[in-house]
């Protein structure tokens, strides 16, 4: 068969991809670099004229008024040539939308396709081959996903393989305790010496070996991903002395006293927290696929935020990319229409010197940007608008990135059914099942090291967002017309964890023949296993199996049956006909022995060192530098190229005020279709320097600060559900998961405090990344709190940009703060002191505060509100400032400049208007020691800050903007 | 008569919705059909007097935005398109759909075999989000006649930098009136190419055009997603107007004394 290959190139001389390639090349190192240009390879197999082919290229493979089109052509003398394709197995749309769009044409020859990039490189003098292949490996291919060559590539189709029906007996009844570990390592199942000893009496037990897709399906269903060992597990605690450092005074938790041992930190801490809130207006926690609450009569609200963390460290494009299309599956999976999504992502240094980078790490720069491309890529495609989120860098997370993706989605009340039926039929709709993300349940669950990438390939995907597309437009109206008796998503675990989980109470028999493959060749448990994108299973009644038909084929959307459900309270895997797989549900779901772990909790730290600002530091230029600071900086280049608008509902956008570009605190969505003014309210808070320093009092930082983003849209304080993400390294060292139990303890504590439960979690241990030289990079220990909320009248809505002159500027809270992390080690002024604890801790007040502004929102007397984050009331004001256009007058009795910088929680500026200056404040007659006036907006366009009767910051609104936005 | 909207639903439209809610807002009665209803025959193109093309991502966009949607125009619809809009009923191609009704040669004049335009790469090379100020100019064009005040709403695209084929070609389309939109500054004056008020590089500050005849109109930004006061960005600073939905009131007029 003929393989013809076209060159597509654009026609005019500048191609931004380009420019933005020549940048990051020129980063990494490789300055003689003086073009690089890209261009798009097609390759076409199949039986074609000269007329077809041409027609091919200029009807459907180019646009000829932007682009042209070659089959080969001559390059410049010292041009040097490299091409990547994908390898076989990774999702083409492009490829299949060739061949489809051939035959629309009427050009039946083409028998397939594939698609590739060519990177034409010069530098003077031409780069030798050594440094074109290192440059193919810091920039151009991932190998992870793609193949190369230097000059013309070939490219791989996927083998034509045979049906393989392939099943192997794996013995464990007679295996020592060394060999049970070595099977383990060996499947790369994760599973730990008691696990498998389990596993070998149940097979004892039943008198037969297992085959490798009940080892298989045991692994996934046992992973730390699937269940949560570490959360659940029993914790032996050494020195349980709650009475040190971080000990709030308000500490609701009431450690054991006799038995040392915490009885899960899932079921101690955080839903007992739910439980013992028991806001009536939670519909549902920990149980579903996604946390629920109330939104109004009509509608229930459901959130859920997933981690993607070492799929993203290998391919990032193709990690974040299937982050964000398993989340949003997660929503589907509670019946939900996505209605937004969030993304928190943390980086390495953008600056970080190549040379520093540990063997087999992405350079953060190329990590980003494949993330942030990843995410763009779902999440517009899709439809559904990305509004939220926040990036930070720290040096911990080079080679460690982590990646949360979240997805907010709207249902009718008691829409979600979730009653599996024995004889309804297991209905796969959606993608075909190929070989990708093989075992990416049990991979998550490991420690990286710098093989990862290699062995672990076939655990990275990429997404294809329009058959998702497709799947939520059936799911919606399946669900309004009550086709299903249950759903749920495939994610980690593919099939195996979605059939398992439904079947669990009742059992199923599926025959994994039936399952439709993107390529033969797949042996049954790979099939059972697989974690392909874009499918659901769908428990349906036989009788409803027409009409979900007739609406998978209106919208494009492949419907497969491939079993039924049973009362045999088995699970039964069969491959044409053959028995592969028969596990009893009380074995597989309850079977797994529980984990003990043995924690330490962190000392004291009351021996920390913070810094302070000096009195005679140039405090102008401290606040500059905090605004360039990458983790306070604007994110504008980031959040511009999300879609944030689309479904038509984002009342409160990520970037406001005068010119669209100051930071918003939180989003505030008004669903399409909702009666009414209420709206929802989206906000998170995460601090990796808290975490480094003391875990307890950095949840309660993280849940205040969610909160009070929250509070300063106009969310009610009454009505916020929270979210918890934990990231951590690896939980089976004492310390590590001592750190884990005091940041638990903190989500207690707040949750309680501010009587907002929690909702829904997930928790990604073991980010921790093996280097070569035998070290360990860990992550800072990390919790990403996400909050939802109501607003009540989303006219009511609050901005952070001040818009009037002559307003009034109140700082509520508490600003005696001895104290700073952040703001003062990016400064050149400071000096260190000793104090008992570097991060805030639990403002007692702020809960009812909050409740005390947000009656005056209410009332419509806020005018602007934002939130002291990182570098304290300074930059809040800055931010206002460069939001609204305007200038601010502030003037503070207290002659320490540090003040100005320091971090706390529970504080806000609000701008209030000079008429209702009365009103406010006696709302606040209870909580006046939280609530000081302290300047006003002026239409000078300077922000001055005196303190102690001394002119300490004057500085240009023009001169914060170009800090802000990096655009000196 | 309440006129009869149909929303072309392609796999991958996803401002269906948006336009739905413009259409019936301003007084028309939308539904969102799926392409594979209309070639089976479940829906009749006649039974509506307005047709939209939606915003969206029409099977992914891959080998260029709008394109498949745009052969499958061509390829299944060419006798309906071509008589709804030579009937002179109102046709609006939003983003996804503009591209579509350029790449399949209905826009800017009729010419299935070679278009005379494209939307090829936004100058930054990337995909953006922002509110952008839009000028209406056409009055020959039926969803723009009359509109005194400018637009404001989002674009949210990567292929929306609008390009002839003949630079030469612009000074028919404006002999011809047919430059319906253009991108300005916020006090109203022409964009004259600099972002981000013109937020892609179109020539000639082209946000919009239509066709000679005036009833097809096809626009890169978003008039659907601004058609409630609160969707404005600066809502909260007591900026309103300029809404969107004039654009949709003026078509769902213009249909409803056909």
């Amino acid at each position: 068969m003929r393989l013809h290959r076209l060159i597509v190139s654009a026609r005019a001389d500048r191609d931004p991809r380009a420019a933005g390639l020549l940048a990051d090349a020129h980063a990494l190192g490789f300055t003689r670099l003086t073009r690089i240009q890209v261009h798009d390879l097609y390759f076409v197999q199949g039986e074609l004229s000269a007329r077809e082919l041409q027609r091919l290229a200029t009807e459907l493979i180019s646009d000829p008024i932007a682009q042209t089109w070659r089959v080969d052509d001559e390059l410049p003398e010292e041009a040097r040539v490299i091409e990547r394709a994908l390898r076989p197995g990774v999702t083409d749309p492009v490829a299949e939308q060739i061949v489809r769009g051939a035959r629309e044409l009427g050009i039946d020859g083409v028998e397939r396709a594939s698609t590739g990039q060519r990177f034409v490189i010069q530098s003077t003098p031409p780069l030798a081959e050594t440094e074109l292949r290192a440059l193919a490996r810091s920039l151009l291919v991932n190998p992870v996903i793609h193949h190369f060559a230097l000059g013309s590539l070939e490219p791989i189709f996927p083998q034509t393989a045979e049906a393989s029906s392939h099943v192997e007996f794996l013995p464990v009844r007679e295996c020592t305790d060394d060999e049970l570990l070595a099977l383990s390592r060996d499947r790369r199942a994760a599973l730990d010496l008691n696990e498998m000893r389990a596993i070998q009496n149940y097979f004892r037990e039943i008198g037969r070996e297992p085959t490798d897709v009940e080892i298989e399906m045991i692994a996934q269903t046992w992973s730390e991903h699937c269940g949560h060992k570490t959360f659940k597990a029993k914790i032996e605690v050494g020195d349980w002395r709650l009475d040190i450092g971080s000990t709030s005074p308000i500490s609701n938790f009431q450690p054991p006293t006799s038995n040392l041992q915490i009885d899960g930190i899932l079921k101690t801490f955080i839903r007992a927290a739910t439980e013992q809130i028991a806001a009536p207006w939670v519909r549902s926690a920990f149980v579903d696929n996604a946390g629920i609450i109330d939104f109004d009569d009509e509608y229930e609200i459901s959130f859920k935020v997933e981690t993607h963390n070492h799929p993203s460290a290998i391919e990032p494009f193709g990690g974040a990319n299937t982050g964000t299309g398993g989340v949003i599956r997660d929503v589907l999976g509670v019946s939900a229409k996505p209605i937004a999504a969030t993304d928190v992502l943390c980086f390495g240094p953008q600056d970080l010197d190549p040379k520093k980078l540990p063997e087999g790490v992405l350079h953060p720069r190329r990590i980003q940007s494949g993330v942030v491309a990843g995410i763009q890529d779902y999440g517009n495609k899709i439809g559904i608008p990305t509004v939220s989120g926040a990036i930070i860098y720290d040096d911990g997370y080079t080679a460690n990135p982590l990646v949360f993706c979240g997805c907010v989605g709207i249902a009718p009340k008691d829409s979600h059914p979730r009653a599996p039926q024995p004889g309804d039929r297991v209905i796969v709709l959606g993608g075909r099942t190929g070989r990708d993300g093989l075992r990416g349940a049990t991979f998550s669950s490991m420690t990286m090291d710098a093989q990862t990438g290699v062995v672990a390939g076939a655990s990275v995907q990429i997404g294809d967002p329009i058959t998702e597309k497709g799947v939520i437009e059936v799911l919606v109206r399946a669900r309004d017309a009550k086709l299903y008796h249950a759903v749920t998503d495939c994610g980690a675990g593919g099939l195996s964890s979605a059939v398992g989980e439904m079947a669990q109470e009742i059992g199923a028999e599926v025959d994994l023949r039936n399952v439709r493959l993107k390529y033969p060749g797949l042996a049954p448990w790979e099939i059972w296993l697989s974690e392909a994108q874009e499918r659901m299973v769908f428990v349906v009644p036989e009788s409803n199996k027409p009409t979900l038909q007739k609406l998978c084929d209106t919208f494009d959307v492949e419907l497969t049956d491939i079993g039924a459900f049973t009362n045999t309270q088995h699970i039964v895997v069969r491959y044409a006909g053959r028995v592969v797989l028969d596990l009893a549900n009380d074995f597989l779901h309850d079977g797994m022995p529980r984990r003990v772990l043995s924690a330490r909790l962190p000392q004291p730290v009351s021996t920390q060192h913070v810094t302070h600002i000096t009195h005679h530091a140039d405090l102008k230029a401290t606040l500059l530098t905090l605004l360039v600071h990458p983790n306070i900086a604007s994110k504008a280049d980031v959040i511009r190229i999300y879609d944030h608008e689309v479904l038509g509902g984002t009342v409160v956008k990520p970037l406001t005020g005068a010119m669209d570009d100051g930071p918003s605190d939180a989003c505030v969505l008004k669903p399409i279709g909702t009666r009414g003014t209420r709206g929802i309210v989206l906000s998170c808070g995460i601090n990796a320097e808290y975490g480094k320093a003391d875990p307890y009092r950095m949840a309660i930082s993280v849940i205040d600060e969610a909160i009070r983003n929250a509070v300063a849209v106009g969310a009610d304080p009454d009505r916020i559900a929270l979210l918890d993400n934990f990231c951590w390294g690896d939980p089976l060292r004492p310390e590590t998961l001592g750190s884990l139990i005091e940041a638990a303890r903190g989500c207690y504590d707040a949750a309680l405090h501010y009587r907002a439960p929690f909702i829904s979690g997930k928790d990604s241990l073991n980010n921790e990344y093996l280097g070569s030289d035998g070290l360990r990079h860990a992550i800072p220990p990390t919790l990403l709190i996400s909050a939802v909320g109501i607003i009540e009248d989303v006219n009511q809505a609050v901005t952070m940009d001040v818009k009037e002159p002559g307003n009034a500027v109140y700082l509520l809270g508490k600003s005696a703060m001895q104290n700073s992390v952040f703001s003062i080690q990016y400064s050149v002024n400071s000096q260190q002191s000793t104090v008992d604890s570097p991060v805030p801790g639990m403002p007692e007040y702020a809960p009812k505060m909050y409740r005390v502004l947000h009656r005056a929102m209410r009332a419509g007397l806020v005018r602007a509100c934002h939130d002291l984050s990182e570098g304290g009331v300074a930059v809040a004001a800055a931010e206002m400032c460069v939001g609204g256009r305007l200038g601010m007058e502030l003037r503070f009795d207290d002659a320490d400049a540090s003040a100005l910088f320091v971090e706390a929680n529970g504080c806000l500026l609000v701008e209030v208007r000079p008429d209702d200056c009365a009103a406010f404040e006696s709302l606040f007659a209870e909580l006046n020691r939280e609530i000081r006036l302290i300047g006003t907006v002026t239409r000078d366009n300077r922000l001055v800050i005196a303190a102690g009767g001394a002119e300490k910051i004057a500085v240009a609104v023009d001169e914060l903007v170009a800090a802000w936005n990096r655009s000196k | 008569m309440q006129p009869h909207v149909l929303i072309l639903h392609a796999d991958g439209t996803n401002r269906d919705l948006e336009a739905a809610r413009a259409f019936e807002l301003a007084g028309a009665r939308p539904e969102i059909v799926h392409l594979n209803q209309l070639r089976a025959r479940e829906k009749s193109w006649r039974d509506y007097q307005i047709l939209a093309l939606p915003g969206g991502f029409s099977y992914a966009d891959t080998l260029g935005a709008g394109r498949l949607l745009a052969l499958d125009l061509k390829t299944y619809f060419a006798d309906e398109t071509r008589e709804f809009i030579s009937s002179g009923k109102p046709v609006i191609g939003i983003c996804n759909g503009f591209q579509a009704l350029v790449k399949s040669g209905i826009l800017p004049i009729s010419n299935l075999q070679s278009p005379i335009s494209t939307l090829t790469f936004n100058e930054r090379g990337h995909f953006e989000c922002r509110w952008v100020t839009l000028v209406p100019q056409s009055h020959t064009c039926v969803w723009t006649r009359g509109l005194a005040e400018p637009i404001e709403c989002p674009v949210a695209h990567g292929e929306g930098n609008f390009v002839l084929r003949d630079p030469a070609l612009l000074d028919a389309l404006r002999a011809n009136d047919q430059s319906a939109l253009i991108y300005a500054r916020p006090d109203g004056s022409p964009a004259q190419n600099a972002y981000p008020f013109n937020p892609n590089g179109s020539i000639a500050d082209i946000a919009g055009v239509c066709n000679p005849q005036g009833n097809v109109l096809g626009l890169m930004p978003h008039p659907e997603d601004h058609v409630v006061a609160y969707q404005h960005p600066r809502w909260t600073r007591g900026e309103r107007g300029r809404m969107g939905l004039k654009l949709f009131e003026n078509g769902v007029r213009y249909a409803a004394q056909l």
